[in-house]
């Protein structure tokens, strides 16, 4: 329940620190941390207008999406607190209910029948593909170094005793910071702030959503952002008390969107074809936590 | 074929200078078989020379077509001229030289003239004169593909960004674009009627503001040229001074704010707000003198406006005092980072060989190698002075048309604190222009932040206006853009496009 809050709070800041780290990198004053919420809160009391091509798929999906991250939302624990649900292998559902949501955002941008978000579609679709050994392999590789098979044991578990640990959790932590940035659309993978369809990924498969159905798109987006966030701390928290991890929580939160919106100052973003490479190449340091994790439990060398 | 006329002369054609007026009569007038071979000897295997303006006008019941080659080593304009029939069917000089292409179509469009042999044989803009009225935007023949595997995506006339409306059609092997097809004319304004139908000169020079927003300078300043030109008016030292102070300014605004929009389309924040905001003191400064950030208002025929005093001297020096410094370190940062590197590097290339035969012109042109510069081969105002050096590179890639834009401005900035350095006393007593002469042709050539502007003029028996024809840079360079794209990711397309930067109201006209 605790996670479940504290998910919830990050989620009112982290996109708007992001932004307002954006502003001022380029020198301008930028919108309040809460402009972001305020634009939900504003889609919120708007109605939504259907393209007459669309089938009742485009106006279930918005929901589907949004509920798919609330569910996954649930099974994250806080340190020693358990999620809403807990139970072996939430991982896996954690990541399908994840999933589902997309398939759904996908057949919807389908559904609308506009060439540009068949072609968001397509490559949301492989990213997502090329984001998930990543993922599998990264908790399956805590899974068998703690010998448990639920978030909060697993992060209950895994203390951080040894400097191998420490690699293994700082490891970790990047894979799951570079998928936190596949999943929710930023740079260098995609540019939030284009105007270019054919440039766009996620962006463009949400072109024809607007007014409520929009508003819980981009509230499950500002969710998604503190949920891997929130992924992320588990990694250190570990047995500390809650006085101490309650502000690490917000602190890291809030580190965590500094450093994306610095990195999304000061670069360019990639070309559309080296992003699967990218993407495919963050397997290979999941891989890397599973050797290490082999060479912890001595069964490897 | 039908001969209507024909002086029998050795000289098939007139060479005449940029900003000369001749009689019309002056021109040969040859049979079109004479005319075709001699265009077409004139740019085959001539790299020097190219097609600046192709056009034709009605005498009567017959189209009267006048082409004009440039030819950059001897700084002459080549003019011929031929009468031929409407119903005729003539052979197309685009099915072997493609940089007739356009031109070609818009005679098609205009006048019904079949061109035997033309690949593309389609409208241009849907001119509000054009020949068959049956025909409408909406209509487009588009080339289309019916297949499987391939898919066609359809972007604008709505654009995304806030630019002008003009339609892409691509066809896609999944993200790798195989064919891009640009429909324009949805800007379409009549310009080259309106200039005969209105009678004021300052209507006239307000719709020559009016071409391109983002090249008010270059088209005004051949407006003026020719009208100077057809007064017999001759241009006083400030006069030029202020001209070419006024076009060097244009150029660094408007590259400094595509380096910008092109850091922002590969969503570099840094480089997008710096060069951005470096825009502003420089736009800033022509409002401070001419009263407008765009330069309307400050070019005027026959008289110098606003004189470019020592003061404005003064204050440009420091506008690039504090402009240059920033902009090297801004380019330093852009031009050694390896995620844009990647993504200009090797994007949307246009050979040498492409750009020589589409007939390109301006940044576009030399950026594929091309020395093609106005200021150096048909110099204008004080460009005969200033020892022009184009710039080229050679690679033909988004790289190299950002580097192009770099030391373009370098360059300008170079110009002009040289010219400060002798700013000509203000002399507003100048002398009044005069008539226009009649039956004449004109032809003024300006080298625009784009490329080259070219505006003809001819005058009928009482000295006005008969035919007035305008050709912006972008008619020659939208179908480089078009190929340029082939085989590239349709993602990097945006990013070719704005390195290109063609005007879509400057060629719908």
């Amino acid at each position: 329940m605790l996670s479940f809050i504290l998910i919830l709070l990050a989620a009112f800041f982290f996109t708007g620190v992001i932004n307002r780290t954006k502003s001022i990198l380029s020198g301008r004053k930028g919108p309040g941390i809460f402009q972001p919420v305020k634009d939900v809160l504003r889609l919120f009391k708007k109605g939504a207008v259907y393209s007459k091509t669309t089938s009742f798929i485009f106006q279930i999906a918005p929901t589907i999406y949004f509920s798919s991250v609330v569910m996954a939302m649930l099974v994250v624990p806080f340190g020693q607190s358990k999620g809403i649900i807990s139970f072996n292998g939430d991982f896996i559902f954690f990541a399908y209910a994840l999933a589902l949501g997309k398939f759904f955002s996908i057949i919807a941008a389908l559904d609308t029948g506009s060439s540009f978000e068949g072609m968001g579609a397509s490559r949301e679709a492989l990213y997502s593909m090329f984001a998930e050994p990543a993922f599998f392999i990264l908790l399956g590789s805590l899974a068998l170094l703690t010998g448990k098979t639920s978030f909060h044991e697993i992060f209950a578990d895994f203390h951080l005793g040894s400097s191998i640990s420490y690699a293994l959790a700082v490891l970790s932590a990047f894979v799951l910071g570079m998928i936190t940035m596949i999943e929710n659309s930023r740079m260098p993978i995609d540019d939030p702030k284009t105007h270019l369809e054919l440039t766009m990924v996620h962006e463009v498969m949400i072109l024809d959503n607007s007014g409520f159905d929009l508003g819980l798109i981009l509230s499950a987006g500002l969710l998604k952002f503190s949920i891997y966030g929130a992924l992320i701390v588990n990694l250190f928290i570990g047995i500390f008390p809650y006085q101490y991890t309650i502000p690490m929580f917000f602190a890291i939160q809030i580190l965590a969107a500094v450093i994306i919106g610095t990195i999304e100052s000061f670069m360019a973003r990639f070309r559309m074809s080296h992003n699967a490479q990218f993407i495919f190449a963050l397997t290979s340091v999941s891989l890397l936590i599973f050797f290490g994790v082999l060479m912890v439990l001595g069964k490897f060398i | 074929m039908t001969l209507f006329l024909y002086y029998p002369s050795d000289m098939k054609y007139t060479s005449i200078i940029n900003n000369q007026t001749i009689p019309i009569g002056q021109i040969p007038l040859v049979s079109y078989d004479e005319f075709y071979e001699l265009n077409a000897g004139f740019i085959t295997d001539s790299p020097e020379k190219h097609c600046v303006n192709y056009f034709g006008y009605p005498i009567g019941e017959r189209i009267k077509l006048i082409c004009c080659i440039a030819d950059d080593l001897t700084h002459e304009i080549n003019v011929s001229t031929c009468l031929v029939n409407p119903q005729d069917e003539l052979t197309s000089l685009t099915s072997t030289l493609f940089c007739f292409e356009k031109f070609e179509r818009e005679i098609h469009e205009n006048f019904g003239i079949m061109f035997s042999g033309h690949p593309w044989l389609k409208p241009v803009r849907y001119s509000h004169n054009r020949k068959d009225l049956s025909k409408t935007i909406a209509g487009y023949p588009f080339y289309s593909i019916d297949s499987d595997e391939l898919h066609e995506v359809g972007v604008g006339p709505i654009h995304a960004g806030v630019i002008e409306p003009g339609h892409f059609r691509f066809i896609c092997n999944g993200e790798q674009i195989l064919h891009l097809e640009i429909q324009l004319g949805y800007q379409h304004r009549g310009i080259e009627a309106l200039f005969l139908n209105k009678s004021k000169l300052a209507e006239r020079v307000a719709i020559s503001e009016s071409i391109a927003g983002d090249n008010v300078v270059g088209h005004t300043l051949a407006f003026s040229s020719v009208w100077e030109s057809l007064c017999g008016f001759q241009t006083s030292k400030e006069m030029n001074f202020s001209r070419t102070v006024a076009l060097e300014l244009e150029r660094i605004a408007v590259h400094t704010g595509d380096l910008s929009a092109a850091c922002g389309d590969v969503a570099y924040q840094l480089g997008n707000a710096v060069f951005g905001r470096l825009r502003t003191p420089i736009v800033n400064f022509l409002q401070e003198w001419g009263g407008n950030r765009l330069a309307k208002g400050l070019i005027r025929p026959g008289k110098n406006q606003f004189p470019f005093t020592g003061e404005l001297a003064t204050r440009l020096l420091q506008v690039l005092d504090a402009y240059e410094p920033e902009f090297n370190e801004m380019n330093g940062e852009l031009f050694r980072m390896p995620s844009a590197l990647s993504r200009f590097e090797r994007t949307g290339t246009v050979s040498e060989e492409t750009a020589r035969s589409v007939g390109t012109v301006g940044m576009i042109a030399r950026s594929s190698g091309l020395s093609r510069d106005i200021r150096l081969s048909h110099p204008h105002a004080l460009y005969g002075e200033i020892n022009h050096e184009p710039v080229i590179k050679h690679h033909g890639d988004v790289y190299s048309r950002l580097q192009v834009r770099k030391e373009e401005v370098r360059q300008s900035v170079r110009y002009l604190r040289d010219l400060m350095t002798r700013v000509p006393e203000c002399n507003t007593n100048t002398q009044p222009m005069g008539q226009t002469q009649p039956d004449s042709f004109t032809l003024s050539l300006v080298e625009g932040w784009r490329g080259e502007i070219c505006h003809c003029a001819i005058t009928g028996t009482r000295g006005e206006l008969v035919m007035y024809k305008v050709k912006d840079p972008s008619f020659h360079n939208w179908l480089a853009l078009a190929l340029a794209v082939r085989n590239n990711e349709i993602s990097d397309f945006p990013i070719c496009n704005k390195s290109f930067n063609l005007s879509y109201c400057g060629h719908d006209l």
